[in-house]
């Protein structure tokens, strides 16, 4: 399991996301874990190999390094991340959870065949109902992680850039040695990038969190002027009174359909015009 | 998440490039992501282990590095070449709307003449016309931008394209002034210059694929207006014959003048 894993795992989610949540998504992955992958992992690979203190003695090094660098930048971001990642899943297993009833409430009507059950797992799911809850957390949970990072990093390494030179009086280091930090530019570099990444995410988060109150705003607003018709996640429509109404309706008008067809056809009936591609044997 | 990854989310998005966006995707990937991953990391792996100073001083290696290599080149190359490969996800992303939004026109019922099934809007090549021409034209732009841009920083960081082998380096806590040797530095500059080459070939190729793009518009467009006056040529023909046609039940010659 590695961050292939985990993008196999959120691309299914991608189907039933929003637009802001589609580009949020890429962000993540494009701009930040392949960063890390491809680049920041390599910068911060000989962190302590080359964290040099100017002194010979045993230990200092490893005293001092740990002392300044308790939780290292890439540690942080994968942690970061992971975390930020997962949310989404709640929804991947709210939407896995619904179709399962579908499927259970086709099963019992008995439409139960292959081709139904496929339709189930390929039709788009709409956020409306429980669903719009749980994406709602989903996202809040996202920001709250995210806020929470930007600080524990604010907190490790304040000012978010890396320090050249470090001062360092534990013991066993004879009074205070010198320290010095491996790449220290190219460590600000990333984290800066890093931090810049975080932020977009952050405000593509809130902006979908805007968009999808409007959008249920709006929705309601509709409602209240049409009578409900509820267009409800799942399968608990498929009970109620006026969806079988509705579906009554629908076949009757189908068949009016097709007697008008029949009408339309017969000769001396209506317009006198033969419609187009008709033989009128009867003529 | 690593470069397989992106070659799978990019080559997506050749199906809807012109040809020469197809070319440029193969030459960002075989002659720059490729040579990056097997050839240019290698060269650069040792860059901070191999690079030493003539001083016992603790510190001033990692000091005199840090001076000379802000940013290592391998880091800009890998953030160039995402950035570079970003913009090309917009088109991406205006063809699975343009596509939904059909799917769902021809839910309505609207469009059933032009397409069987569901499956044959997703299969359809999308034409690079209207509102896709302008995000295409935008991403294509960017992606010149994003080249320059980091050809810029490169020029910038290490004044010019060439690696000395000596540096002269004097920063505290480097006592005087202190000779410092870069590891490999000819194997280095040769692929400074090939990654330079590439990019520039590349941004040669968007260049191309925009003046292509304008040109296709163009000629479109003087189509579009040459089609609308030959239709109202005939449209106007059309009208005279109309008009003597009709002219027959007021003004129509019943005899010859005699």
């Amino acid at each position: 399991m590695n961050w292939t894993g985990l993008y196999t795992l959120l691309s299914g989610v991608n189907r039933h996301s929003t637009a802001i949540g589609r580009v949020w998504l890429s962000v993540i992955f494009i701009f930040r874990i392949m960063v890390l992958v491809v680049a920041a992992e390599s910068v911060w690979g000989d962190e302590k190999s080359s964290f040099i203190c100017n002194t010979l003695q045993p230990g200092c090094n490893s005293v001092c390094y740990d002392q300044f660098f308790p939780i290292s930048h890439v540690r942080l971001w994968s942690l970061q991340l992971i975390l930020v990642s997962t949310p989404a899943l709640l929804v991947a297993m709210h939407v896995a959870h619904q179709q399962h009833m579908e499927k259970k409430m086709l099963r019992l009507e008995g439409l139960g065949d292959p081709l139904h059950l496929e339709e189930v797992k390929r039709h788009k799911v709409h956020i409306s109902g429980t669903l719009w809850w749980t994406y709602i957390i989903s996202v809040v949970f996202r920001l709250l992680f995210e806020a929470v990072f930007m600080y524990v990093f604010y907190l490790l390494y304040p000012g978010y850039a890396m320090v050249r030179l470090v001062k360092c009086e534990a013991y066993p280091c004879p009074n205070t040695v010198d320290c010095f930090v491996s790449r220290p530019t190219e460590k600000t570099v990333f984290t800066v990038f890093m931090l810049a990444a975080s932020g977009i995410c952050i405000i593509l988060n809130v902006a979908e969190v805007v968009y999808l109150i409007i959008r249920a705003c709006a929705r309601r607003a509709q409602r209240r002027s049409n009578p409900p018709s509820r267009k409800g996640s799942g399968f608990g429509h498929r009970l109620s009174p006026e969806y079988k109404q509705n579906e009554i309706n629908k076949l009757l008008s189908e068949q009016d359909g097709s007697l008008k067809d029949i009408l339309r056809r017969s000769p001396g009936s209506g317009a006198g015009l033969a419609e187009k591609g008709d033989r009128c044997s009867a003529c | 998440m690593d470069w397989g990854a992106l070659h799978t989310v990019i080559g997506g998005v050749n199906k809807h490039s012109t040809s020469i966006g197809k070319v440029w995707i193969t030459v960002i990937f075989i002659f720059r992501v490729m040579i990056l991953v097997v050839a240019a990391q290698e060269v650069w792996g040792d860059e901070q282990e191999d690079f030493v100073c003539n001083t016992l001083q603790p510190g001033c290696k990692n000091v005199c590095y840090d001076h000379f290599f802000p940013v290592s080149h391998i880091r800009l190359w890998a953030l160039q070449l995402i950035f570079v490969s970003t913009p090309a996800l917009l088109v991406a992303m205006h063809v699975a709307y343009y596509r939904h939004e059909t799917a769902r026109k021809f839910k309505r019922g609207e469009k059933r003449n032009e397409f069987k099934d569901l499956e044959d809007i997703k299969r359809q090549k999308v034409r690079i016309e209207g509102s896709l021409w302008w995000t295409y034209t935008s991403s294509i732009f960017f992606r010149i931008i994003f080249e320059a841009a980091f050809m810029y920083v490169f020029y910038f960081l290490y004044n010019g394209y060439h690696l000395p082998w000596v540096l002269k380096c004097g920063i505290e806590p480097c006592p005087n002034l202190v000779d410092c040797f870069i590891s490999r530095p000819t194997e280095k500059t040769v692929f400074t210059v090939f990654m330079i080459s590439a990019s520039v070939i590349c941004m040669l190729l968007n260049v191309a694929e925009l003046c292509y793009l304008l040109l296709k518009l163009c000629f479109r467009r003087s189509k579009r207006m040459q089609a609308q006056r030959n239709h109202a040529l005939k449209e106007s023909k059309q009208n005279e014959i109309n008009e003597l046609i009709s002219d027959s039940g007021q003004n129509a010659i019943t005899s010859f003048p005699s």
